[in-house]
């Protein structure tokens, strides 16, 4: 009898420690896990109303004055027409607005950064930035011409964003393990993030002129790699619902995209209430949106913000 | 010996059962106390490793599932900082039946949409077809379909408005299926207007008709009393009942009768129904010179920013995915924070009412100084 009590306490023993083993490495499986799944998309979300409550009336139109955004539009001399309309649109909301073309087009003011190729371009203008207004801006925000941006909408989401911590945001994508910010939506840096893709700009084994790859990358992707070195990684912007306030369609394709897929919840299916960039514009559609969303509004419906941005001086069109 | 190995192996068999139990049993035991102490650790780990505002209010989880929910939506809701009180008030005290001209063909490819969007926000809508649906709801007007037949459909759709549904309203809206309408700005509009007036409004043409006529396609609205006249006059002879233009028939009949043919333009001066599409009146050169829309137009006519006012009322010729586009630019997407340059007011019967909540917007105290620079 006792041989066998003793028999089943070793039992009891073996069958404890084998279950505790086993828990043991789940748990180290699901943390992993956990952590992998962690760093697969950086998500950052727009403030929600209990910030906003936080401000005080006074903060709010100092506040609304702290942000400086500085806006780099790269075009060339093909885009000529979506560049005049980006400079009579949405342009004039920036704190300043710069336009860096690949050569010099008459008539067109422009910074000229002599090369043809994208990436060079940026870099170009990043450095161009940095050396001449890192003391001035504190948000810079760069697109392309068909891009259509609400900067009063990138102030809001920036609200309580500290520009001296390492911020690399936008409609986010990946190339296998590279997690970029799609230039087609903008992307947006706080002045930490350029001032450390500046230092690292002069060393080519970090950041490269030309890409190690054979196949052209394209410069969004380009940067993201210089950024990485940087310690600056890309996060998607999203608002309290979780859609992108950066967008790389258009509008209207959403539309129709929604049209399809849920026709039931058309609208409530396309866009956020706080979308920043739309993508894909041509000239027209850039006068519609400043029509759209600077005027055209339903009558008896007010809105409690927190911040305040007066209309630009000597504009007609906003 | 055998009789010794059977024993032997009988009690090996007993003992491996025996350790086979006591591990199950320890196992089964050790699993459950882990799950105890791990279950506590698993409520704490979401708020944390999630980057979501949501966790927040997954404490409200246990007291008040309703209230967590309510949360959920408050927070995610982009229109949480939106008052609409003015726009509610004006929904109880300007009532407008919109009746949509459409037909069979049409209720699922056009009509769809309006019912999808605008056509909510009317006091009531109706929408007008040859031959009635059940399930959509259409009225069945028992007319035949064709451009010919628009002024005809008109007079019949009226008719059936004035006879169903005259109390119900004090403003009654014709729009086409292919019309967006903007119904709280129609209500600041007519807001200023009593119904009991012999007027109508719309995008005022001035060809044929002395005091102008309004453009079928923009849409017109007419006051209760215009609907009156209107339905009376086709019973006493007064207008006649055929014309293949439908908008330039209901005019002249207008006239007859003595319904005033309004101005609806806002207090800047910018038209507020439109024949077109936003981009055709916001482009310049868009509509060429030699177009028939220059020498129409009652008042000069604008193109550019200029052309449409920040408090429009219709748009026309809009397919489906225009219908959503303008219902987001204008219930959804906005700038924030901007101070719009034209800053409107109620007439003073309504200040008095909706006062106290202007009080309360602190954005409206920079209006005093905006509203003498647009004066």
């Amino acid at each position: 009898m006792l041989s066998e009590s003793s028999l089943f306490l070793k039992g009891v023993l073996l069958g404890s420690i084998l279950c505790v083993l086993m828990t043991m490495l789940a748990h180290i499986k699901i943390d992993y896990g956990k952590r992998t799944h962690h760093h697969e998309r950086h998500h950052l979300q727009a403030p929600t109303k209990e910030d906003t409550l936080k401000i005080s009336e006074d903060e709010r139109t100092e506040l609304s004055k702290s942000f400086r955004v500085y806006c780099i539009i790269l075009v060339k001399p093909k885009d000529v027409r979506l560049w005049a309309a980006v400079k009579e649109t949405w342009a004039k909301h920036c704190d300043k607005a710069e336009f860096f073309s690949s050569e010099n087009v008459k008539v067109f003011e422009s910074v000229n950064m002599e090369t043809n190729d994208m990436w060079l371009m940026m870099r170009k203008a990043y450095k161009y930035a940095f050396d001449k207004y890192r003391d001035q801006y504190n948000w810079f925000f760069l697109a392309h011409p068909t891009t259509f941006a609400i900067i009063e909408n990138l102030k809001y989401f920036l609200l309580k964003k500290n520009y001296s911590q390492p911020f690399y945001l936008g409609h986010t994508a990946k190339s296998g393990d590279l997690e970029y910010v799609s230039v087609g939506g903008g992307i947006v840096l706080s002045i930490e993030s350029i001032k450390r893709l500046n230092s690292l700009l002069s060393i080519p084994e970090k950041c490269p002129e030309k890409g190690r790859m054979v196949r052209e990358v394209s410069e969004d992707k380009q940067l993201a790699v210089c950024l990485k070195y940087a310690g600056v990684f890309a996060e998607n912007a999203e608002d309290s619902k979780g859609k992108d306030v950066f967008n790389t369609k258009s509008v209207g394709i959403f539309i129709k995209e929604a049209m399809t897929n849920h026709p039931n919840q058309v609208v409530e299916g396309c866009c956020s209430d706080m979308a920043i960039t739309f993508n894909g514009l041509t000239c027209n559609q850039m006068y519609v949106m400043m029509y759209g969303v600077y005027h055209l509004r339903a009558f008896g419906h007010v809105f409690n913000d927190v911040l305040v941005f007066l209309p630009i001086n000597g504009s007609d069109n906003d | 010996m055998k009789i010794h190995f059977r024993e032997m192996a009988s009690k090996s068999w007993l003992n491996i059962l025996t350790f086979l139990c006591g591990s199950a049993v320890g196992f089964v035991l050790c699993s459950q106390l882990l799950s105890i102490l791990f279950e506590e650790q698993k409520d704490i780990q979401p708020s944390i490793l999630h980057n979501d505002p949501h966790a927040r209010h997954s404490d409200d989880n246990e007291q008040n599932h309703l209230e967590g929910q309510m949360n959920f939506d408050a927070d995610a809701s982009q229109h949480k900082d939106e008052n609409t009180d003015i726009a509610d008030k004006l929904y109880q005290k300007v009532k407008i039946l919109c009746w949509v001209m459409t037909g069979p063909q049409n209720l699922e490819k056009k009509a769809k949409h309006v019912k999808a969007t605008w056509a909510q926000r009317c006091n009531k809508v109706l929408f007008m077809s040859s031959e009635e649906n059940k399930d959509f709801p259409a009225v069945g007007l028992k007319t035949r379909e064709g451009r010919d037949q628009l002024y005809w459909k008109t007079i019949k759709a009226f008719q059936y408005v004035h006879d169903h549904y005259l109390e119900d309203a004090d403003w009654f809206m014709k729009a086409d299926d292919d019309t967006y309408v903007i119904l709280d700005n129609l209500r600041w509009l007519l807001s200023k207007y009593n119904p009991e007036e012999p007027i109508y409004f719309g995008r005022r043409f001035k060809p044929y008709v002395k005091q102008g006529y309004m453009s079928g396609g923009a849409g017109y609205v007419l006051s209760k009393e215009a609907l009156k006249r209107f339905v009376e006059a086709f019973k006493t002879d007064k207008c006649t009942h055929s014309s293949s233009i439908e908008d330039l028939a209901l005019g002249r009949c207008m006239e007859i009768i003595n319904v005033e043919a309004g101005d609806s333009r806002d207090t800047t001066g910018k038209e507020t129904f439109h024949p077109f599409v936003p981009e055709h009146h916001l482009i310049k050169g868009y509509l060429p010179r030699t177009f028939w829309y220059w020498n129409y137009n009652y008042y000069p006519p604008v193109e550019g920013p200029g052309c449409c006012s920040d408090l429009a009322v219709s748009f026309h010729y809009v397919d489906p995915t225009t219908m959503y586009e303008l219902e987001y630019l204008v219930y959804h997407l906005r700038p924030y924070g901007y101070l719009y340059r034209y800053q409107p007011a109620l007439p003073e019967k309504m200040l008095k009412e909706v006062s106290q909540i202007y009080k309360n917007e602190d954005t409206n105290v920079n209006q005093e100084p905006l509203k003498e620079k647009h004066k």
